[in-house]
């Protein structure tokens, strides 16, 4: 019983990661929390839906196009809601933020309805069964693996890539990045479309775990992916995978002893790391650039 | 090589930049001298685009770069040492020289750089995968030379390359600004050591509140009246701020 609460922790940790990495993405260059996140992964399902249910595409080609999609909306909402407002106050781009979000809601709300659709299993599920008395399905295995490979993808694309030591030198230092002709505006993009993608995939997968996708969808996780990034270290990279998967497990075993108050714990625990470490488990203090 | 003609330069209402004009000439080594505030950094900067003249033209080797973007300005051959040093300090010593290259395309030319640099600064190719953050100040400052260099630039621009440097340290610094003038690089420096700065420089321009009030060959403002008091300011805030 407490294994198979684990194994759902697992789930929802790595989901809640790989919504996390956008927001701590977009905060590492531009200081910035993208309260539309949320909105990103809701419109993920909602493109993963529709190209599956609606064009009848297998599910593996449905896939990249959805994220992809969901990846030029990031791209669009970052030159639309948050470009203009590079050089303004920070609050103004979070209000911008926060309205972004609600018109992406109600977009979603008059173009698809209000109701709440099921999502059409790309496979049939087979139930493994594991020693100790664990099983777990194809499904859970499946999404477990992917949301796994595209972190790995990801740590590889930031590591060792030379597009990725551009985005570590833009959030660093974003004039000096300019300085050594990196175009930041096309760095700025690509980390908008990388997050936006992430969020995509989670809203996608949480979609077919949970078989029901909603204009609204993207509310709570998208929260949780917010709590998630803090809780790691917000700008950190590795802290977002971790700050998701600590998270995810303590969501669930939460839940064993008091049910009830299931998505208090998310934000118990963001006041809690907020009170006694600021920075996060992994984040540190602000780098002196002498 | 490159001239700048009746610029001004802005901070919202605040002019900083007053109508300069300058001429640095090909294979030469000018120095910008002046107080703190005179407008030198302002005047770097705006050099390489991160700041926009209000009024004024930039030319370099002919051509009208005014109000270009400072990617497009280090592509045509303008590397900025930024005052401070400015290395990405989370990111390791071969990374940030590798970065310095982001313009070229030349992957072999870029590697011939790169271990040129190793030898020539030795620290710099012990410590290539360390955190450039871990280094030590005079270390952190050959690196945003070598960086800067990586762009095989024309025109070297140098931010207070002695700032918050050791006197020796100081000295290995501009021994190496002077080689790689010699081998070549036009450079512009901008010092509030005006002393340091003219006797290995050209020319020199002195700067106040941002004018320019005279611009000489060195040797000539280093006997005059003007960079004696310029330099007493400098010395009246150093002792201030010590």
């Amino acid at each position: 019983m407490l294994l198979a609460q684990l194994l759902n922790g697992l789930i929802l940790g790595t989901t809640y990661a790989l919504i996390a990495l956008g927001y701590t993405m977009v905060y590492g260059i531009l200081g910035l929390i993208n309260f539309a996140h949320g909105e990103i992964y809701m419109a993920g399902a909602f493109l993963g839906l529709f190209l599956t249910a609606g064009l009848k595409l297998p599910f593996l080609l449905a896939f990249p196009l959805a994220t992809g999609g969901a990846a030029v909306l990031g791209v669009i909402v970052e030159r639309v809601a948050y470009r203009p407002l590079r050089n303004s106050p920070r609050l103004s781009a979070l209000i911008s933020a926060i309205g972004v979000s609600i018109f992406l809601q109600n977009l979603t709300l008059t173009v698809a309805g209000p109701a709440t659709r099921p999502f059409p299993r790309p496979f049939g599920i087979r139930v493994l069964t594991l020693p100790a008395g664990l099983s777990i399905s194809s499904l859970q295995l499946f999404i477990i693996s992917v949301a796994v490979l595209l972190m790995l993808g990801l740590d590889l694309l930031i590591r060792r890539t030379a597009i990725g030591r551009a985005m570590r030198a833009t959030a660093q230092d974003l004039e000096t990045a300019r300085l050594m002709g990196i175009n930041v505006d096309r760095v700025i993009a690509l980390t908008f479309a990388i997050g936006s993608a992430l969020g995509a995939a989670a809203g996608i997968l949480i979609g077919l775990y949970f078989n029901s996708v909603d204009p609204l969808m993207g509310f709570q996780p998208g929260l949780k992916g917010f709590v998630a990034a803090v809780l790691g270290g917000i700008g950190n990279i590795p802290g977002a995978m971790l700050g998701g998967l600590l998270l995810g497990f303590a969501e669930v075993l939460g839940a064993v002893y008091f049910s009830q108050y299931r998505d208090a714990i998310a934000f118990a625990i963001l006041i809690f790391i907020l009170l006694v470490r600021p920075t996060g488990i992994l984040g540190s203090t602000a780098q002196d650039k002498v | 090589m490159l001239q700048l003609i009746d610029v001004f330069t802005y901070y919202d209402d605040l002019a900083a930049l007053r109508g300069i004009s300058l001429e640095v000439r090909a294979g030469e080594m000018a120095t910008l001298i002046g107080a703190n505030g005179a407008g030198k950094t302002t005047t770097l900067k705006t050099i390489c685009g991160l700041l926009r003249p209000r009024r004024g033209r930039i030319v370099f080797s002919g051509r009208d770069i005014t109000g270009w973007r400072p990617e497009d300005i280090v592509r045509l051959g303008i590397a900025l040492v930024p005052e401070g040093r400015r290395v990405f300090p989370q990111l390791t010593v071969w990374e940030n020289l590798v970065l310095g290259a982001t313009v070229r395309r030349d992957r072999a030319g870029v590697q011939r750089d790169l271990e040129q640099i190793f030898t020539h600064f030795p620290p710099l190719a012990e410590r290539r995968k360390q955190l450039a953050g871990t280094l030590s100040g005079g270390e952190q400052q050959m690196l945003a030379i070598g960086r800067a260099l990586m762009a095989r630039p024309k025109l070297l621009l140098l931010d207070e390359p002695s700032m918050g440097l050791a006197p020796m340290v100081v000295e290995q610094i501009f021994a190496v600004i002077e080689s790689i003038n010699r081998a070549g690089t036009t450079i512009l420096l901008v010092e509030q050591n005006a002393d340091l700065a003219l006797h290995i420089a050209h020319r020199g321009f002195v700067m106040e509140t941002g004018r320019i009030v005279r611009s000489a060959p060195a040797a000539e403002l280093l006997a005059s009246e003007e960079v004696r008091r310029a330099h007493r300011i400098v010395w009246v805030r150093a002792l201030r701020a010590y």
